[in-house]
């Protein structure tokens, strides 16, 4: 147990070692600073924007930046889309695989460039080597970095700068941030002996009966596991993601996987400091969400070291619940896990998210819906920021002024867009489709586990969508060639663009508007939003606005399941 | 030097409102709101009128939208009651706005009293005169109105002095002068009455655009326009309406999918308890009575706009006579140069004042006859000079042609170099010996010789200083405009504790001063009361104009103070701050109440799937937990009318003093206070 505590503890302090370096650099990069990459990329990236007619000192307003980041979403999705369909054709397809039925490819493509890669297939049966290092590999680069691009606009916004160019900030997001630790973390996890191969899978007989042949897949994927992680993508070269020992072969993948996953939605934090000039109230709102990540793992550390109450009493002993997960990596690796990747919004798993115990499953779902433990890539930051900003709004008020952020005053504008963003977008694309799917348990759903925890995997579901994380609960018959398969493709598609689209375009319109606001000086009667009574004041917002919204459905979710358990039912 | 001619008067309250009959109207008034034409403007509210009309018609039939299980008498019951207390919800949320009209409406019609439907002497081209009545009377046509007759309309006055009785509208007994070509003084107000003599003036406003008419509009609330913040507020109670009407749309299928199902006015009761009700219910209540209390304050607001932009304030611009110190400086010493002797002096200063009707040339003119001078000439022959903002001098020139002045020291200079005449060091020194005494230094002469220097005495108004120290402590920077020169204006200033000051201020430099600070932007508050005063207070973003100013002030300010107070700006800002501190707490508060009645009902009406262990305030049964949490959220609506109305006490402390006392009574305590008295709710009613 011990241990299991030790390994926590070491991988947050060095999360917490690494922000302000990271974060520092993001910011260096983004406010126009040289970089040691600088000799490298600016010759190639001077030949790209004159190809491509980008005007790279030209800054966008609002509804451009809007464009840009829509139209380009688009073109890479129809790409994308289309060579899924064509895979059969191309090259790199060792195991000779056709085309994915089209609501897959659908999905999967929308799924991808949403950065949210949720996957109703399994990649080593479904997609060929092509398809998943050009096609897919190529969204791992450009959606995390259109989220980190948007993230930047908002934060340049917010701290009354012009919101810079999409084309620019998403370019040096790949080449200054993404591209450099790839390649580094890539040759780590082949020295720690992920594959990295185009070879076809290895046809073995199998140890129990030499008669029976198994082939083994294997593929180009160490390069694609590290952008797995650090762009919040999360969509395994494999079915069972991260779980696969190619994948993910030991305690220290699964120690760089972490700390890929957390590294840039903790770091924005930090550059947010920066651009704001005011560390102190990043260190705050820091620290807010690293106290709500600490008690998130807390509970499901706890809940999982205590196992499960009805195995236990067969065992004779309290055990911890390691049902779907892997040995290798235990209980606490496994927790911390699963707590960073549905917080971060990346969805990669190392254990199977269906068999946490009920408590685990909550605060799973819970990071899902407040998608600001650290939340995805960009956006969570962005999401962050939007919550201080109805906070001010909802107390601002009693301090007997109109509530200012940063100076600049919150008005009808602002919290149509906040409100919108934050409050509205969720219920709508996870609580109305969850209804119909369970209204129609049969036709819609084919959920493995009635009951209470059937009604958890609908919901995760389509909270994973519309948060942009991926990762399932599973037990859902969402694949094709199940009958429920189109149903789940296309609904979830729904929610992946709705989830990731209106924030994109609320944010942006929010960082416009607030960068033309007139900046009104601070006096004693201003509101600080860098003390530690505001810091808390927003954790109280976040709980009642963010989190009571889904209170009935983990109420009659995962909270009934655990009081089922603990009946010992 | 802005003299303000015009006595001050102390605090009172305007036009005597009747009160009586206020609550008989209110309950009526808030049945007359259920009209779904009008109740459909408030979102938040009509969701629940919508919600009682269904659970009205499950009262009738249980089963009407599918069978339910239980008995239908105790859902007959249960929906009737629920009905009940919905309906009420809606109905306290009417009375509280009906509560604030009502103030509003009893002023107005006091107002309206006053209004006159008389007859007017309308003055035709050719001199003659034609009876009209006051309503046909156009801007720019001339009436004539004697004494005891009712001025038709508000106009300036062309010629006659007469005592104007102006009690309709500022509640201030004593007769007010009014004389053709002042500015302050000629402008007249319809509905006052003339009590001597008799005035030719010139309407200035077509009929139902006069002042009155505008100010019974404003207090009775027709032109009442949601103010900016309170705009937002709006659109964030209905988004969260829409949030909870989609939790409460979306259950169904889920708790039907876990078999624990549930009925459609239980879904309705859960839907009222979580959407924002009570700051719903008393949003426009709270806006309605903030302007009420700035009308109780006597003093008139164009829009609530104004008054929350008062809560904004970041500068206020205050003129130092007046504001800061009292109107009335007096004269106290005279130090005579070049030689003169005190007797010289006392006679120039006593004839430099004879003409001069404002407290300061009387209180001249006393110290000099108390010293013993006389006037040599006949005053009718002389010629009196009036002060001007521009040559800040007076005076007289005698009949043999000398001419005598008085007026600010570099003013007098100038007039006496003008005329050959030399400014001697003696002068500076006299002049710095005044200032450095906070005084006001005059300086007299006659033609080319200055004779002396006049010490007139300012006096800080009591308990302004401390004013000052609070408006610092809510972050209100403050700058005292004053005609004087910088050494008395900086003892002046150190006095009283203004942050700053502008010293030999033109009327220019205001608008000036307030452009500068907008350009920082702050948003900026002044007073005014003449003509060259408007375009500032048209820039300034509260402009307050005192009701004995001119028409053109009145009409660029936002705020008209009816007790012409200038230093009513600083409570002002309290106002407003406290306007926008009661919408915020009430806010919080209705928000922190959803955690109490989540646990409330969540579990008792989803027992069935087991969490009834979430049930931590132990209530009775699930119609007993519903009904307790209905009843609290209806309840509470009128137990906060009171705060509503009167607003959040103010207190002058620093904003993070305020959030942190704010956040505790009204956060935490909207978190506590629901659970508390849920329970004991439940404890109560006998519904098990």
């Amino acid at each position: 147990m011990v241990q299991g505590w030790i390994q926590i503890a070491g991988t947050l302090l060095i999360v917490l070692l690494m922000t302000p370096l990271l974060g520092g650099y993001i910011a260096r990069v983004f406010l126009g600073e040289p970089t040691r990459f600088d000799r490298l990329f600016c010759p190639l990236e001077r030949i790209l924007y004159q190809l491509s007619g980008i005007r790279a000192h030209a800054t966008m307003s609002g509804w451009h930046y809007i464009q840009a980041v829509l139209i380009s979403n688009l073109v890479m999705a129809v790409l994308v889309f289309i060579t899924l369909m064509l895979q059969g054709v191309l090259p790199l397809n060792p195991t000779g695989l056709g085309a994915p039925t089209w609501d897959t490819a659908l999905h999967t493509a929308i799924s991808f460039v949403t950065n949210t890669n949720q996957q109703h297939y399994s990649g080593e049966t479904t997609f060929s080597y092509f398809s998943q290092v050009v096609a897919l590999g190529f969204l791992f680069f450009t959606s995390a970095a259109t989220g980190i691009a948007v993230a930047i606009a908002f934060i340049r916004g917010l701290t009354g700068r012009p919101l810079g160019n999409f084309y620019v900030d998403l370019t040096l997001a790949i080449t200054r941030i993404l591209l450099p630790i790839s390649l580094v973390g890539a040759v780590i996890l082949v020295a720690a002996g992920t594959p990295e191969t185009l070879a076809a899978p290895v046809v073995v007989p199998t140890l129990e009966n030499p008669n029976v042949q198994q082939a083994i897949a294997l593929g180009p994927v160490a390069h694609f596991e590290i952008i797995k992680d650090l762009g919040e993508n999360g969509g395994g070269f494999f079915g069972i993601n991260s779980a696969h020992p190619f994948e993910n072969p030991n305690g220290l993948t699964n120690l760089i996987q972490i700390l890929a996953m957390i590294a840039i939605p903790t770091s924005l934090i930090y550059t947010y400091g920066i651009f704001a000039n005011n560390r102190k109230q990043a260190w705050l709102v820091y620290g807010m969400v690293f106290g709500i990540y600490l008690v998130f793992i807390a509970i499901a550390a706890i809940a999982e070291y205590q196992g499960n109450p009805a195995i236990n009493t067969l065992l004779g002993s309290p055990q911890p619940n390691l049902e779907g997960k892997e040995v290798r990596f235990g209980w606490a690796q496994s927790v911390l896990y699963a707590v960073t990747t549905t917080g971060t919004m990346c969805g990669a798993v190392n254990s199977m998210h269906d068999s946490f115990m009920p408590l685990s499953g909550a605060v799973q779902l819970a990071n899902l819906f407040l998608q600001i433990v650290w939340g995805g890539q960009g956006t969570g930051t962005a999401y962050l920021f939007a919550y201080l900003i109805l906070a001010v709004f909802v107390t601002g008020l009693m301090v007997g002024r109109t509530p200012e952020f940063l100076g600049r005053k919150i008005e009808k504008r602002e919290v149509v867009l906040t409100s919108l963003l934050i409050l509205l977008v969720h219920p709508i694309f996870i609580l109305i489709p969850g209804a119909i799917t369970l209204a129609f348990p049969e036709q819609l759903a084919g959920i493995s586990n009635p009951g209470f925890h059937g009604l958890s995997q609908v919901i995760y579901e389509y909270a994973s969508a519309a948060a942009n994380n991926g990762s399932g609960f599973e037990g859902l018959a969402d694949s094709q060639p199940a009958p429920t398969g189109l149903w789940w493709n296309l609904s979830t598609s729904v929610s992946l663009l709705a989830g990731r689209y209106i924030p994109i375009i609320a944010l942006v319109l929010l960082a416009d508007g607030m960068s033309r606001k007139p900046v009104v000086p601070m006096t004693t009667g201003t509101l600080r939003t860098d003390t530690g009574l505001f810091t808390g004041v927003t954790a109280g917002v976040i709980l009642i606005m963010g989190a009571l919204t889904f209170f009935p459905v983990l109420a009659l979710g995962a909270i009934a399941e655990y009081f089922q358990i603990a009946g010992g039912i | 030097m802005n003299i303000q001619t015009k006595r001050r008067s102390d605090r009172k309250h305007t036009p005597k409102v009747q009160m009586a009959g206020l609550y008989t109207r209110a309950v009526r008034d808030a049945f007359s709101k259920l009209d779904p034409r009008i109740a459909v403007r408030n979102p938040v509210m009509f969701l629940v009128w919508v919600g009682t009309v269904v659970t009205a018609l499950v009262t009738l039939d249980p089963n009407l939208f599918g069978p339910v299980n239980e008995q239908p008498n105790q859902q007959r019951l249960l929906n009737g009651l629920i009905t009940v207390i919905l309906f009420f919800t809606v109905w306290f949320a009417n009375f509280a706005e009906a509560v604030a009209e009502g103030r509003g409406k009893a002023q107005a019609d006091s107002l309206r009293a006053t209004r006159s439907d008389t007859m007017a002497r309308k003055v035709l081209p050719d001199g003659s005169t034609q009876s009209v009545p006051s309503t046909a009377l156009r801007r720019g046509e001339q009436v004539q109105v004697r004494v005891g007759e009712i001025i038709p309309a508000d106009g300036e006055v062309v010629s006659g002095i007469a005592s104007v009785d102006e009690s309709a509208i500022t509640g201030e007994s004593a007769p007010v002068l009014k004389q053709p070509g002042t500015d302050i003084a000629s402008s007249v107000t319809g509905g006052t009455r003339v009590i001597s003599d008799e005035l030719l003036i010139r309407i200035t406003a077509d009929p139902g655009q006069g002042f009155i008419d505008r100010m019974i509009a404003l207090v009775e609330g027709a032109e009442r326009r949601k103010t900016p913040n309170e705009i937002a507020l709006t659109v964030l109670l209905t988004v969260l309406t829409q949030v909870f009407l989609i939790v409460v749309a979306t259950l169904p299928p889920l708790s039907q999918y876990v078999n624990s199902p549930t009925t459609i006015a239980i879904l309705i009761s859960l839907l009222v308890a979580l959407i924002p009700t009570t700051i719903g219910g008393l949003l426009s209540a709270i806006g309605i009575a903030g302007m009420d209390r700035v009308a109780q304050f006597n003093v008139i607001a164009t829009s609530g706009r104004a008054v929350e932009a008062c809560g904004d304030v970041n500068t206020l611009v205050l003129d130092k006579t007046g504001t800061i110190t009292l109107g009335n400086r007096l004269a106290d010493e005279l130090l005579p140069v070049h030689g003169h002797s005190l007797d010289d002096l006392a006679t120039v200063a006593l004839a430099s004042s004879i003409f001069d009707e404002t407290p300061e040339g009387r209180s001249i003119a006393q110290l000099a006859e108390k010293l013993g001078a006389k006037i040599d000439f006949d005053p009718d022959t002389a010629e009196g000079i009036e002060f001007s903002a521009r040559t800040r001098m007076s005076g007289i020139n005698l009949p043999d042609g000398i001419e005598i002045r008085k007026g600010a020291v570099e003013a007098i200079k100038g007039f006496v170099r003008s005329r050959g005449g030399i400014a001697t060091p003696e002068l500076d020194a006299a002049y710095e010996r005044v200032s450095k005494l906070g005084g006001t230094p005059l300086a007299v002469c006659q033609g080319n010789e200055v004779f002396g220097v006049i010490y007139l005495k300012d006096i800080v108004k009591p308990g302004i200083k401390e004013r000052f120290d609070q408006l610092r402590r809510m972050g209100v920077h403050t700058i005292m405009l004053t005609g004087d020169n910088r050494i008395t204006a900086s003892v002046i200033a150190q006095e009283a504790g203004v942050d700053d000051f502008i010293a030999e201020a033109t009327p220019e430099d205001k608008i000036d001063v307030i452009r500068q600070e907008q350009a920082q932007g702050k948003l900026v508050a002044m007073t005014g009361d003449g003509t060259n005063d408007a375009p500032a207070l048209a820039q300034a973003n509260v402009g307050l104009a005192m009701n004995s100013g001119t028409q053109a002030a009145k009409e660029a300010a936002n705020m008209v103070d009816l007790d012409s107070d200038p230093t009513k700006l600083i409570d002002l800002v309290t106002i407003g701050k406290q306007l926008l501190i009661t919408r915020g707490a009430l806010t919080t508060f209705s928000l922190a109440n959803d955690i109490a009645k989540y646990f409330a009902i969540i579990p008792t009406i989803f027992s069935a799937a087991g969490i009834g262990s979430l049930n931590i305030m132990g209530l009775k049964s699930p119609q007993s937990a519903i009904l307790s949490a209905l009843i609290y959220n209806a309840l509470i609506i009128p137990a906060l009318i009171p705060l509503a109305l009167q607003g959040v006490a103010f207190r002058p402390l620093t904003a993070d003093q305020l959030l942190r006392r704010n956040i505790l009574i009204y956060g935490l305590g909207g978190v506590i206070a629901p659970f508390l008295a849920i329970k004991l709710i439940d404890l109560i009613i006998p519904f098990a």
